[in-house]
């Protein structure tokens, strides 16, 4: 089973990729929910095979992490494109051509990365490390090159997934009780940016952020 | 029993409040809570030795000290809301329905944070103040203060999800030591700290440090932090600078508790020290000649965050001045923010240029304003006085260059302070006097702060030093 | 010897066959009968009874095109295992070799293109090339995950060393690989979403253009060019998704066409389902291949070294 895991890992970084160099915005939600259902998956292939496992435990999470990750924040957010009535188009400040050559440069990064950090415990599977800070910073990169609030509300939301990559290593370690916790944080968190972008383009007409610079010194 | 009083009753008390259409009974509930609130913290003081219920609750001197600060400025602000609420000028636009549920959950969440001891719990706890904060930030319902709240909540999402991974990091340095596995509570980790993987451990450091100081408001990090303070009303802005910067520094000592118990905080404390100085300069280079005054006290905020973080770097005895400054900047400024508010209710304006006279038209709050500003700014014999010369002492003895920086950078901030705010004084207005009488909620609440700040500056009780003590015996002072 | 034999004849009959599958596929998704499966061999039969016009401003250069791309793909075809993991010209760094007759074949269709002095199929050319060049490093990036195991940059060496790849499911290297040389395969052979072979509409052609001045057997030639080119790399892509081992036979030639089949058909879907990409989307696309392959290929240095 833990052989499947690098390949859920390969199709989370190539969602990565994808996000970045698609000009459509609800190409970008769906690409957000594909990897949603990857990670939700990504514990069951990890952690189904050996030592202790607490089944009970494993499918709770797996099925919090499928609702939350890939479903109910997907449909809140293009339910918050369509109603925002949101140009459908991403705006990068930086060109598709050149995000998506920075992404891969991201990922040649996080490699160089995780051989500079290595876990004190083997992780489960190569792909693990490599892959968390890659999805980490292409959230980064979402987040500084592209212009709507909507766009930045995904970033946040790779930043989000990247963290829940590197938890996998700990998934001993925590209660579930916590991580539930930091899944409904994360629902309500983007339900209220949800909210938030739905005045944003009630005031501002569109949502691109660069209008959000009136308040300054 | 007492936990369920201080975390889920506000929660609970928060949702009748959110199915109340009458201000007054949720203004009720919201008085309820925070009295209820202060009284178990109050039962709590009488317990000598920390109290611990479950993997969930564990109250430390540390985590004491803060839930009380939060509990006093909860209730003050309470009492402040009521003539905002029932009476402000809020405009047409404003939601007041929204207002106390979300400040309830507002409490319970920093009163999770300052209770717990598990690390991953007290992320998630932090991450639920940005939450229920956020729609307080938007209670103006125009278009700078939806500004205001979607950076507050875009940046501080972006920084507590960097704070997650240092928890994680810090989880994964642990698993380099031990055979049974750690979990992320503090007792735990602080047992195996000693063994664990030194660059995991300064990695999940550093992104505490970001991830919490984004939230805390220190320097490269504070740029929502005045635009969300002079956007929100003020009650809440006197809450988020007093009660949740604290919080979000508690988040940042547990981590800095495990770099000591690892034996290895020098890096820990050269990088307090930095991001503190960086903090303390860059809130002065925007405080002198501010156009904005409630943007001016949050500068002075980040000034004075700055400040704690320098002097829990610092160690020695200016970790219990850092704890002190904690104290009186807390009380200090929640008074500042309401007398901000009773100058934004008679002109109507943050502009500093368009106050004047306010002595005239605002006399008690004119005076509060002046003693305030004296206060915040470290002059004899208020608190701050005294927290800031404990940290100037210890800076001198142990890195002279640090302290003449510190003291210049204090004296820039108490001028520009003055500068900005003395002309907001005196004068006479242009507007014709409204002639309205101050009312006496909106004026207590200050002067009591005032009185607050000024007697921690003359007496400070056994107990109250007792445990600032304490407290700074956990962080190594 | 028979291998040897049946190598050539597999490389000389059957790739006009491919363009008959993918375009039945296509037919059957617009509900069409379509023409019949050996319809690029007439095509190329007639073509090559017919005569050829030249322009005179054309010099050697343009005779030249048709017949040297062809040839040069015929040797990457020669150099590449088909039926079995051994080629008749194979030697140590033929993968080198074949990328470079590729983009041989692909600088002589260029030339000829440029040669006849229109605008209109210079247009094409710059086209060609300005997308030739993001899809290069995805075939030398796959080229290279595939040969890691191996360690030497020879088909045979790598195609012996290749784990029965993906259906492990432990290699996500190889997927990747496959996946950009999907991605290089549409691009090299003017399919959709790059380029529509069927278009004839000046604003979008890019292949098409540069061949309308060629007539009679140098478009036999150029026709049954490209569709060698199609065969060579499904061949590559086959061999990464199902190595075909040595001495297999004719198993190893059903294999072959099997997979040859199954991926003519994949295009036929694709071309039925997918759009054409905007111009300027296209380099993007192909960047987003290589940036996979990229991806495959520190994964596979990185599985190495761990």
């Amino acid at each position: 089973m833990k052989d499947y895991a690098d390949l859920l890992l390969l199709l989370v970084a190539v969602s990565n990729l994808y996000i970045v160099a698609t000009s459509r915005l609800n190409s970008c939600v769906r690409a957000s929910a594909i990897q949603g259902a990857a990670l939700a998956l990504l514990p069951l292939v990890l952690w189904t095979s050996g030592f202790n496992v607490q089944l009970f435990h494993l499918a709770v999470i797996c099925a919090g992490t499928l609702a939350i990750k890939a479903i109910v924040i997907p449909i809140l957010v293009s339910r918050a494109i369509r109603e925002a009535n949101v140009r459908r188009e991403v705006d990068p400040s930086v060109s598709l051509h050149s995000s998506v050559l920075l992404a891969g440069l991201l990922m040649g990064i996080s490699f160089w990365m995780s051989t500079v950090l290595v876990l004190p415990r083997p992780a489960p599977t190569m792909l693990l490390v490599p892959v968390a800070f890659a999805t980490l910073l292409t959230g980064f990169l979402v987040l500084i090159s592209r212009r709507q609030a909507i766009t930045h509300v995904i970033g946040y939301l790779l930043i989000e997934n990247g963290v829940f990559i590197f938890g996998q290593t700990l998934a001993r370690e925590v209660p579930f009780a916590v991580e539930l916790g930091i899944l409904l944080d994360l629902l309500v968190g983007i339900f209220v940016m949800g909210i938030a972008i739905n005045h944003i383009s009630r005031e501002f007409d569109h949502i691109d952020t660069e209008l959000l610079s009136t308040l300054k010194d | 029993m007492v936990f369920a009083v201080l975390v889920a009753f506000p929660a609970l008390l928060g949702l009748v409040a959110l199915y109340t259409r009458n201000v007054r009974v949720a203004l009720t509930l919201l008085l309820v809570g925070a009295s209820l609130h202060l009284l178990a913290t109050g039962w709590l003081w009488t317990i000598p030795a920390g109290l611990e219920l479950s993997w969930m609750f564990k109250l430390d001197v540390l985590g004491l000290l803060f839930l009380t600060l939060t509990s006093i400025l909860f209730l003050a602000a309470s009492l402040y809301s009521i003539p905002y609420l029932m009476h402000g000028t809020h405009g047409e636009q404003a939601a007041p329905h929204r207002f106390v549920p979300c400040l309830l959950w507002f409490l319970s969440c920093m009163s999770l944070v300052a209770t717990t001891q598990h690390l991953a719990l007290m992320w998630a706890a932090v991450e639920g103040t940005t939450l229920a904060s956020a729609p307080l930030v938007y209670f103006y319902r125009r278009k700078s203060a939806l500004e205001a709240a979607w950076k507050y909540l875009l940046l501080c999402s972006v920084g507590i999800a960097l704070a997650l991974l240092g928890t994680f990091f810090l989880g994964i340095a642990a698993t380099a030591s031990s055979q049974t596995h750690a979990g992320l509570s503090l007792s735990s980790l602080m047992s195996v700290a000693p063994t664990m993987a030194k660059p995991w451990l300064k990695a999940a450091f550093v992104l505490a440090l970001v991830g919490y100081g984004t939230k805390m408001g220190l320097a490269p990090m504070h740029t929502w932090l005045p635009d969300t303070h002079s956007q929100a009303p003020s009650p809440v802005s006197a809450l988020l600078s007093g009660a949740l910067l604290n919080c979000a520094f508690l988040a940042i000592l547990r981590f800095y508790q495990i770099c000591i118990a690892s034996g290895d905080a020098a890096f820990a404390r050269t990088l307090l020290i930095t991001m503190g100085i960086i903090s303390i300069a860059v809130a002065c280079a925007f405080m002198v000649r501010q156009r904005d005054y409630k943007r001016l006290f949050a500068y002075s905020s980040i000034e004075n965050m700055g400040i704690m973080a320098l002097g829990v770097g610092l160690g020695g005895m200016a970790v219990y001045g850092a704890m002190f400054h904690a104290v009186s900047h807390s009380v200090c400024k929640a008074g500042l923010f309401f007398v901000a508010g009773n100058v934004l209710r008679e002109f109507g304006t943050t502009r500093v240029s368009d106050v004047r006279g306010l002595i005239q038209r605002l006399p008690v709050s004119g005076v509060l304003l002046t003693i305030l500003m004296l206060a915040i700014g470290g002059a004899p014999p208020f608190g701050l006085f005294w927290s800031e010369f404990i940290i100037f002492q210890t800076a001198i003895g142990s890195h002279p260059w640090l302290g003449v920086v510190f003291v210049t950078l204090l004296a820039i901030a108490f001028l520009g302070m003055g500068g900005v705010l003395l002309p907001m004084l005196q004068g006479s207005s242009a507007s014709p006097v409204q002639n309205r009488k101050e009312s006496t909620l909106s004026v207590v609440t200050p002067l009591a702060m005032a009185c607050g700040v000024l007697a921690l500056g003359v007496y400070l009780p056994p107990v109250l030093s007792d445990l600032l003590h304490r407290a700074a015996g956990l962080l190594g002072g | 010897m028979l291998e040897i034999v049946i190598h050539i004849a597999l490389l000389i009959l059957f790739p006009p066959l491919v363009l008959g599958v993918i375009n039945k596929t296509k037919s059957w998704f617009a509900g069409r009968n379509g023409p019949p499966l050996l319809q690029a061999y007439f095509d190329i039969a007639k073509l090559l009874r017919k005569g050829a016009v030249y322009s005179r401003t054309t010099s050697w250069v343009f005779r030249a095109g048709p017949i040297v791309s062809l040839g040069s793909i015929l040797c990457a075809g020669l150099i590449l295992p088909l039926a079995s993991n051994v080629a008749p010209l194979g030697f140590t760094g033929d993968v080198i070799l074949f990328a470079y007759l590729l983009g041989l074949s692909r600088f002589f269709t260029m030339a000829a293109a440029l040669d006849t002095g229109s605008a209109f199929e210079g247009m094409g050319a710059s086209r060609e090339a300005a997308f030739a060049v993001p899809a290069e490093p995805a075939l030398f990036l796959s080229l290279a995950i595939v040969c890691i195991p191996a360690k030497a940059a020879s088909f045979q060496a790598a195609w012996s060393a290749l784990p029965w790849a993906l259906w492990g499911g432990a290699h996500p290297a190889y997927l990747a690989a496959a996946i950009a040389l999907f991605a290089v395969m549409l691009a090299e052979n003017s399919r959709i979403p790059v380029d529509d072979p069927n278009t004839h509409l000046e604003l979008t052609m890019i292949h098409e253009v540069m061949v309308l001045d060629h007539s009679g057997p140098d478009f036999a030639f150029i026709l049954y060019g490209s569709a060698v080119k199609l065969f060579v790399i499904a061949a590559l892509l086959v061999h990464v998704l199902l190595p075909i081992p040595e001495h297999l036979g004719w198993t190893g030639v059903a294999l072959l066409c099997l997979g040859e089949a199954a991926l003519a058909i994949l295009i036929g879907v694709v071309e039925s389902t997918v759009a054409r990409l905007r111009l300027t989307r296209v380099p993007q696309f192909l960047i987003g291949a290589s940036v996979l392959a990229g991806i495959g290929l520190a994964i596979a240095l990185y599985r190495g070294t761990a």
